[in-house]
């Protein structure tokens, strides 16, 4: 891929993942939008956005499915970064100082913070929870061959996880928009050096050993060019 | 008695409507209601064919599978059905228990409390559930919310139906199709206090006839009913097919669309408005001119090291 001018040094995110991460973003933001109206009667006229009411029920399950198939993708390429370790339990301790903005007081992060991570586990649980009641209540596929009881616990566990999921997703946006950089990280995929040493140092730690190292061989063995590494 | 208006000005009840719905005449309007006494009924399905009839339904015709019921479950173009059942009483006696199964029009529909299209369900001063099918999504709720699992979707149209105790006929002052139809009398029609009257003129004749059991089957978990049975044993509605002894709506149903909703709609709004209240107040995260410091000088440091190196090696 090619590299704009102003795009600075580190990447963070592959093409891949964004394309990946983009394409569940954009099917959660409608899912969003198509639910609502389900939701609460306030929502109605949202309905107007997918071609009227009829119209959002049908398309709705699609689009879940579609969002379902590509954050299985997203989940597995995130998945080892994601991993809580010891030092993230300590950071959320602090959530105080991190919504203060009060960064060195903070124990360094790697490449994603506790916050990031939650907003992993809570979506994959909730999706997952999301796809399998939605199945379960999914007229006219599923619907009527599944026992009454079962229908009423998947109606009413789909609006309450929905719930749970819409409250992490704007958490997750507003981080986005408060932390300057990130969401040009993952529209571009890269990050400057001093942005990965403010919010992630233990991944710019990592990410400065492999740039030792590949400058190390490439000392070893020079170009033949002739051309300084730079 | 008086039926509901075909303008919509009688609506006591409206799915997924927080705000009253048009009810101005409503007033003196009597409330109806359907009385089905099984103990009268010889199971010759006038009414079945009375309802489809009158509310031009063609059901597809269907195989016999040894069982009088015919057809076997409520469907789309089939809004009521007989129930055959069987049952030996403790002298060793067998008794034929037939049941006309329809919506019960419930005083606290289940239905109308699922449903999420706005005015898609109504419920008319006269307590006559209405689907009103133009309004209709076809999402099944109402399927979820009712606790005698009356409505059926439509496979050619997606839409929910289920029996309107006529509210057409109702409108102009007749009564429902099966109720003309009924060749013994088991099914009546008038209203509300008329028929709970009747109800117990007939209970009371049962009981002097040594039916002791007797009663009005009329729930009280969902506020009472608009269609209502007279049993022989009303201690066992189980009899007649499962017929729910204590119906209500299900406590899963009330706690997915009870109160819950609107609070949490309110906290979906509350946590933008947090997100953006906390930018006002906290600003920002973002990286220092420090940080770029730091960058600069472990850059530095780094290629100090890498000096060094190359002039130690020969």
């Amino acid at each position: 891929m090619s590299l704009a001018k102003t795009d600075p040094s580190l990447q963070r995110y592959s093409l891949w993942n964004r394309l990946n991460h983009w394409l569940v973003a954009i099917s959660f933001v409608l899912l969003v939008l198509s639910g609502l109206p389900f939701f609460h009667p306030f929502f109605w006229s949202l309905t107007g956005l997918f071609g009227g009411p009829t119209m959002t029920r049908i398309l709705h399950p699609w689009i879940g499915l579609f969002m379902a198939v590509m954050f299985v993708i997203l989940a597995i390429s995130f998945f080892r970064e994601s991993l809580m370790r010891r030092h993230d339990i300590q950071w959320l301790k602090q959530i105080r100082d991190v919504l203060s903005n009060r960064a060195d007081k903070l124990p360094p992060v790697g490449k994603n913070n506790a916050g990031q991570k939650l907003v992993y586990w809570i979506m994959l649980g909730s999706i997952a929870l999301l796809l399998i009641t939605g199945f379960l209540i999914w007229q006219p596929v599923v619907g009527q061959a599944v026992p009454i009881t079962l229908r009423r616990l998947a109606s009413m566990g789909h609006a309450y996880v929905a719930f749970l999921a819409i409250i992490t997703l704007i958490i997750h946006i507003y981080s986005g928009i408060w932390v300057k950089g990130s969401f040009q990280a993952m529209v571009r995929g890269r990050v400057s050096k001093a942005w990965a040493r403010h919010h992630h140092s233990l991944w710019y730690e990592e990410e400065m050993e492999k740039e030792r190292k590949y400058r190390n061989i490439t000392m070893r063995n020079p170009d033949p060019t002739g051309e300084e590494p730079s | 008695m008086r039926g509901s208006q075909v303008n919509q000005q009688d609506i006591i009840a409206r799915s997924a409507t927080k705000v009253p719905s048009p009810q101005v005449r409503s007033g003196n309007v009597e409330r109806v209601t359907k009385l089905i006494d099984v103990t009268r009924c010889i199971g010759c399905k006038a009414c079945q064919v009375a309802c489809s009839e009158w509310n031009d339904l063609r059901d597809e015709v269907g195989e016999c599978v040894g069982v009088y019921d015919n057809p076997l479950d409520l469907t789309p173009d089939s809004w009521q059905v007989m129930r055959f059942n069987e049952f030996e009483d403790e002298q060793g006696n067998l008794e034929w228990l037939i049941r006309k199964d329809n919506c019960m029009h419930c005083a606290d529909p289940g239905c109308l409390a699922a449903c999420p299209a706005p005015g898609a369900i109504v419920q008319y001063a006269n307590g006559i559930v209405d689907f009103n099918s133009e309004h209709c999504i076809g999402c099944g709720y109402c399927v979820t919310g009712c606790p005698f699992d009356v409505p059926r979707i439509s496979e050619v149209d997606g839409k929910s139906y289920k029996c309107t105790l006529c509210s057409d006929r109702v409108f102009n002052g007749l009564e429902p199709a099966c109720v003309k139809s009924c060749p013994t009398g088991s099914i009546m029609f008038g209203t509300r206090e008329d028929m709970l009257d009747l109800a117990d003129t007939r209970t009371d004749f049962l009981k002097s006839r040594g039916h002791e059991n007797a009663g009005i089957y009329n729930p009280e978990g969902v506020d009472g009913t608009h269609v209502i049975y007279v049993l022989k044993h009303a201690d066992r509605p189980q009899l007649y097919n499962d017929l729910p002894e204590n119906p209500s709506i299900s406590p899963m149903v009330s706690t997915w669309k009870g109160v819950a909703k609107p609070l949490a709609s309110a906290a979906i709004g509350l946590a933008a408005l947090t997100g953006f209240f906390h930018y006002v107040a906290a600003g920002p995260n973002e990286h220092g001119e420090e940080d770029e410091q730091a960058v600069r000088d472990d850059e530095a440091r780094e290629r100090e090291r890498e000096h060094s190196q190359r002039e130690e090696q020969p």
